[in-house]
């Protein structure tokens, strides 16, 4: 990946809009986590130095290709101008929150950890079935991988062929546990290998690469080559989420080593290397996010709150008499308060 | 004066010092002690040979707590969340429920899941399940479920001395308040007794885990109405105290049963129906249920309405009143 041609694949306008991605999950990310801890939003899982991976696979999907996104990857969907809106109010735990996947092809988001790599996998598989050209990717941890859903999805993806991007975000860590304690493999890459999944491992702080190696899983699947394993190695430079106490178990040298080569920083050197990015925009793109996502915020504390029988709405497509008995009853109780 | 979470930790550091055999694994059980810090103190004191961090594997975490109860040990396996156990159910169901049956009595599966249910903490999807339906309906496993810091401990220790397979279920939204006394050496909590958390003459209103102060505060409730409750914990749901829910029922005729999960075929029907085959000529009014709605856990913005609360559980209680 040293070889810098296919740099010659992304204009410099398309790396100045790769940079302005990062930025945006970036600034969302700080803002929520701040939101979070002064509990104006729910428990929140901190993306800090993922938004390479996050960033740089996107853009080598087609618009209609789909994402499914685990919990770490909450605000991808902003990526595909999802409103911020949307994602601020699934983490105040509000039903505004619950988004449509076919909008924007994001999948909604998985908390169980990795039992969503077969659903990317049966939708990439049904894709193709219908004729259809496009391709799944699934976001998933190195923690996953040792689940039996990563194992049985990638069972299938092999014998299906189906035209799935694998991408492991492999950030060292599950919650307490170093990828040393969670697997014997010397690499996550290597378990593609035995499902009959070509794996490739990237530097996840390198955004420049996360693409070009999706890129090219992507045009892999499109050509019928079926599913690529993409393990991209970083580190996780912040807490699980906002209820974690990592100075239980974490390495403080190490996470300050780590955050000064960060995929921000890092990105942010090689374009203005290249003469692509002046200070201004770096000024502008940061600016523009934090009012945005202020805004977004602004918006959804004042707003009322939805009525308590919104919860009944979507469990059925024809809800049984018990549950509509039940949210009348609930809508009476609400009227005589 | 403990939290029901650090009563958790006491029976841990006991049962562990206590017998060679118990086995403490699970995600993030050690080094961090846990994800509530149940854990905490365990690897330190015992070693990673008695308290293991486990991959990231419920089913794995089950499935080797089998072998490793084969193979003489005792595992006390913690499920991070409720709705984390679901990849384990099938190891649960299968293997954990069968296994001495299966041996004609010969294998003995002396396992715990313990693991933190239940909602009202604001928490994200899947963190605010109450799963107890699937465990207590799987034959050859126990469940219990503490309400208070004294009986967390006591039947925990119990449960992991006990030769068969026992969930558990500890109410999340009681692990740091309020707290309460906890005995050290005996005073073990029985498996399968009940608890008269508040006596009544009225009504009977039966309730487990964070459900049992949503009853006493109705139970507050009404006394001021005029209509004196006695408040029952069940404390195990599998196997239940019937003796102790009949003898209340006997005196005060009327019943409301509260559970947080979803109404169908939630626990609150078993109880129902015990009250019903085994003590109709006791009732003087139907049975009540408060429970969730049947629907998946809501946003947590809107948790309040779907939990059953103080002025539901009255409500009922009045209703069931009504009947001469």
């Amino acid at each position: 990946m040293k070889d810098a041609s296919f740099l010659d694949r992304l204009a410099p306008d398309e790396l100045r809009a790769l940079y302005r991605d990062m930025v945006l999950l970036r600034v969302f990310d700080e803002q929520a986590t701040a939101y979070s801890r002064q509990g104006r939003l729910c428990t929140y899982a901190i993306c800090w130095g993922h938004e390479a991976i996050q960033a740089g696979a996107l853009r080598a999907l087609a618009a209609t290709d789909w994402v499914f996104p685990s919990y770490r990857e909450t605000a991808v969907g902003l990526l595909r101008e999802m409103p911020i809106e949307k994602v601020l109010s699934w983490l105040r735990g509000e039903p505004a929150g619950l988004w449509d996947p076919y909008e924007h092809c994001v999948a909604n988001i998985c908390v169980p950890i990795g039992t969503h790599v077969p659903h990317a996998v049966g939708f990439a598989w049904g894709s193709r079935l219908k004729g259809e050209d496009r391709c799944s990717l699934v976001f998933f941890g190195d923690g996953a991988t040792s689940e039996g859903a990563f194992h049985e999805g990638l069972t299938f993806a092999g014998v299906v062929r189906a035209p799935v991007v694998l991408v492991c975000n492999n950030n060292g860590w599950a919650i307490s546990t170093p990828v040393s304690a969670q697997t014997g493999a010397e690499k996550l890459a290597d378990k593609a290998i035995g499902y009959g999944i070509p794996a490739i491992r990237v530097d996840g702080g390198d955004v420049l690469a996360v693409y070009e190696a999706t890129r090219r899983a992507v045009e892999r699947a499109r050509a019928g080559g079926g599913p690529t394993f993409i393990e991209a190695v970083t580190y996780r430079m912040a807490p699980h989420a906002t209820a974690d106490e990592p100075s239980l178990y974490w390495d403080e040298e190490r996470v300050s080593a780590e955050r000064k080569r960060e995929c921000l920083i890092r990105y942010e050197q090689q374009l203005e290397d290249l003469g692509v990015l002046r200070d201004e925009d770096v000024e502008r793109a940061h600016e523009r996010s934090r009012a945005d996502v202020r805004a977004a915020m602004a918006v959804i504390e004042a707003r009322p709150p939805s009525p308590a029988t919104t919860m009944f709405d979507f469990a059925y497509a024809d809800p049984p008499p018990r549950v509509v008995r039940d949210r009348d009853a609930l809508e009476r109780e609400g009227d005589a308060q | 004066m403990k939290t029901l979470v650090e009563a958790v930790n006491q029976a841990l550091h006991e049962e562990l010092e206590r017998d060679p055999r118990v086995f403490v694994m699970g995600e993030d059980v050690g080094v961090m002690g846990g994800v509530f810090r149940a854990t905490s103190g365990l690897l330190e004191r015992f070693g990673p040979d008695r308290c293991f961090d486990t991959p990231l594997a419920e089913a794995g975490i089950v499935g080797t707590a089998v072998g490793l109860a084969l193979a003489g040990w005792r595992p006390v396996c913690e499920m991070q969340f409720d709705a984390f156990s679901y990849p384990a159910l099938d190891q649960v169901i299968a293997h954990v429920g069968r296994y001495r049956a299966r041996s004609s009595g010969h294998a003995e599966m002396a396992m715990v899941l313990r693991m933190p249910y239940g909602g009202g903490v604001r928490a994200p999807e899947l963190h605010q399940d109450s799963p107890e339906a699937h465990y207590a309906h799987t034959a050859g496993i126990k469940v219990a479920v503490p309400s208070t810091p004294a009986d967390a401990r006591g039947l925990l220790s119990a449960a992991i001395r006990d030769p068969d397979p026992v969930i558990v279920l500890e109410p999340k939204r009681l692990y740091r308040a309020p707290r309460g006394e906890v005995s050290e050496g005996d005073g073990l909590v029985p498996l399968g007794r009940a608890r008269i958390a508040a006596p009544g003459d009225d009504l009977t209103l039966i309730a487990y885990g964070a459900m049992v102060s949503v009853a006493l505060d109705a139970r507050g409730e009404l006394l001021d109405r005029g209509i004196s409750a006695e408040v029952i914990d069940l404390r195990t749901l599998t196997p239940l105290d019937e003796d102790t829910i009949l003898k209340s029922l006997a005196k005060t005729g009327r019943a409301v049963v509260v559970q947080e999960a979803p109404r169908t075929c939630g626990f609150a029907a078993e109880v129902a129906a015990v009250l019903a085959e085994r003590s109709i000529f006791d009732l003087r009014g139907p049975v009540v249920r408060v429970t969730g709605y049947d629907i998946p856990y809501p946003c947590s913005s809107m948790e309040d309405a779907y939990l059953p609360s103080v002025q539901r559980v009255t409500a009922a209680a009045r209703h069931t009143m009504e009947f001469e």
